[in-house]
């Protein structure tokens, strides 16, 4: 089961600054056909837990097995091409190149295309993200709401089959988190699996297969949407109720 | 993109198009002391394309590139003096020579980052001013002059001389261009200019950093080491203080791409022309030229952190020498989301 259903399978894993100890031992799996989402307090570890995935952090122990391959040694643009696209929480754009240049650019090094063929898949992705109507403009000149698009763009231009998303839908509107969930749901229906950050609930609820609680560094809860935002342990954690 | 924007461009271009045309057929109606500054000027516009290539797209911020000038220098003098090799075969031999000794210095060098890079390209520089003091047949310390056979081969009377010596360097100039422009439009060029404006986000969008350093380093070795045999030619004379000057090779060169802006073609053209004009009018001046020149730099730098052309990049609202991808025309019109 876990040879073909699963996507991402993580043991034991550990990530300690100096003596502070951020990851504690944590462990999960992700489904090739899943939506997971990561809930927890701020301080929990949720952005470091991606850090590690994408490879922008070494593990100070434990593993990370992607398609069955352990990956934790290898440096964040071999887990790109390998398949693994991620948005950053705090939007990185290439401020002084144009935002269909930052797409190409993902298309060309992150999913290996020729310039000819990256163009068309640039395009695609602007389109589908919106952000058609901007493609000239410089990324650095974006809303923020735009560099959300441009984050969610990027990611999928290098064609993940793991997807990590780091608060995409923080500060949206209603109207604007309905829009990206519908981007959401089209990407997964081509088969990527996604983890998704977030703290806008109702956006979780609607898309994960499975919502997980993230506390000290360890998921405390992992299960089913409604069972998971139910609990009362997890209500204490997170809301401090 | 507005009309007047356009237009503004499109003169800027002019203007780029016509000083080229002019630096082509300088021989023609300028003086050996021109012909000579112009030379110095295009060699200089060879070292700030370059560093401008290391320190603004790939983040190796090096204090020691006047190395490979100073290889390149040593280089040629040896091969077409002590070997009596082809002259311009030993154009050839100081290039490659440049890039074989940018393999191992590559290796010290980038086990450190940042700072400690700057440190150690340095070092690297100065290891190599020493050794070639230490060569016999190179005149140790206080160098030799190229013989005046050699000097010959380049024209018989000193205004052919300096004619050729200026073509070589003009040469080059546009090689240097042609390529670097052509790197910065690859794929490659894609990556780095992603380096250049968010190096983490560049990594996890599967741009391999080290491999695109490496590239930088190697491709900018051989540009330097053929300046180093121009300016010997033109100096005719090696030394390792004058060679491998940090002050003339380096420091100026940093302060040009500083300057002109830093992470563009453009700026490295306007810096060094800028350079080039206040030293032909503040020369008199003595240190005050220097001083002139370095509060300047800092005066931009809080301005402006991408220089002289960061500043008219804005008024102009485009590229002059465009290395950037557009999407297919008239895409994204129709539809606004």
């Amino acid at each position: 089961m876990i040879e073909r259903s699963t996507i991402l399978e993580i043991t034991g894993l550990t990530k300690r600054f100096g003596g502070l100890s951020v990851i504690n031992g944590l462990d999960i799996t992700v489904g090739r056909q899943e939506i997971l989402g990561i809930i927890g307090p701020n301080g929990a570890g949720k952005t470091t837990l991606f850090n590690l995935v994408a490879g922008v952090l070494q593990p100070t122990a434990g593993t990370i097995r992607y398609e069955g391959r352990e990956i934790g040694g290898l440096r964040a643009w071999d887990r790109c091409r390998l398949g693994i696209g991620r948005t950053y929480q705090i939007p990185k754009p290439f401020s002084h190149m144009s935002v269909f240049e930052n797409v190409l650019t993902a298309a060309v090094h992150g999913a290996g295309k020729s310039i000819r063929a990256a163009r068309e898949q640039a395009e695609t992705m602007l389109e589908l993200t919106g952000l058609a109507a901007d493609h000239a403009q410089p990324a650095g000149q974006l809303t923020l709401l735009d560099l959300k698009r441009l984050e969610l763009c990027r990611a999928l231009a290098v064609e993940p089959r793991l997807l990590l998303l780091d608060e995409i839908a923080g500060g949206l509107t209603d109207a604007e988190v309905d829009t990206l969930l519908g981007i959401i749901q089209r990407v997964h229906e081509k088969g990527t699996a996604i983890v998704w950050i977030e703290h806008v609930i109702r956006a979780l609820r609607r898309l994960c297969h499975r919502i997980a609680v993230l506390h000290e560094g360890a998921f405390v809860t992992i299960g089913e949407p409604e069972t998971v935002l139910a609990d009362a342990h997890v209500k204490t954690i997170y809301l401090g109720e | 993109m507005p009309r007047h924007q356009r237009l503004s461009i499109a003169v800027g271009r002019i203007v780029l198009v016509g000083a080229a045309a002019i630096l082509a057929g300088a021989p023609f109606f300028l003086g050996a002391g021109d012909l000579t500054v112009l030379t110095e000027f295009l060699c200089l516009l060879v070292l700030a394309w370059m560093w401008n290539l290391l320190a603004g797209y790939a983040d190796i911020v090096t204090v020691g590139q006047h190395a490979f000038v100073g290889v390149g220098a040593y280089t040629f003098y040896g091969t077409v003096v002590l070997l009596g090799v082809d002259p311009y075969l030993a154009f050839a031999a100081a290039a490659l020579m440049a890039l074989v000794i940018a393999l191992p210095a590559m290796m010290i060098v980038f086990r450190l980052r940042a700072a400690y890079l700057a440190v150690g390209t340095w070092v690297v520089a100065e290891v190599l001013m020493l050794i070639a003091g230490k060569l016999p047949n190179f005149g140790f310390g206080s160098g030799v002059s190229l013989p005046v056979r050699v000097a010959r081969e380049f024209g018989a009377r000193p205004d052919e001389r300096f004619a050729t010596i200026y073509w070589l360097a003009f040469a080059l100039a546009a090689a240097t261009f042609a390529s670097t422009y052509f790197l910065l439009r690859s794929r490659i060029g894609l990556g780095l200019t992603a380096m250049r404006d968010n190096e983490e986000a560049a990594g996890a969008m599967g741009i391999n950093l080290v491999r695109a350093r490496v590239i930088c380093f190697l491709w900018t070795a051989p540009f330097l080491g053929l300046a180093g045999a121009i300016i010997t030619l033109q100096k005719l004379r090696i030394s390792p203080p004058a060679s491998f000057s940090i002050i003339d090779w380096t420091v100026f060169v940093i302060f040009n791409v500083v300057i002109g802006g830093i992470g563009s073609l453009e700026g490295p053209i306007l810096g060094t022309a800028l350079f080039f004009i206040l030293r032909e009018y503040l020369a008199q001046l003595g240190t005050w030229h220097l001083i002139i020149l370095g509060t300047l730099s800092i005066v931009i730098i809080l301005i402006e952190p991408r220089g002289l052309w960061g500043l008219l990049r804005r008024v102009l609202g485009g590229d002059l020498i465009p290395v950037s991808h557009g999407a297919r025309p008239g895409f994204g019109i129709t539809r606004k989301s």
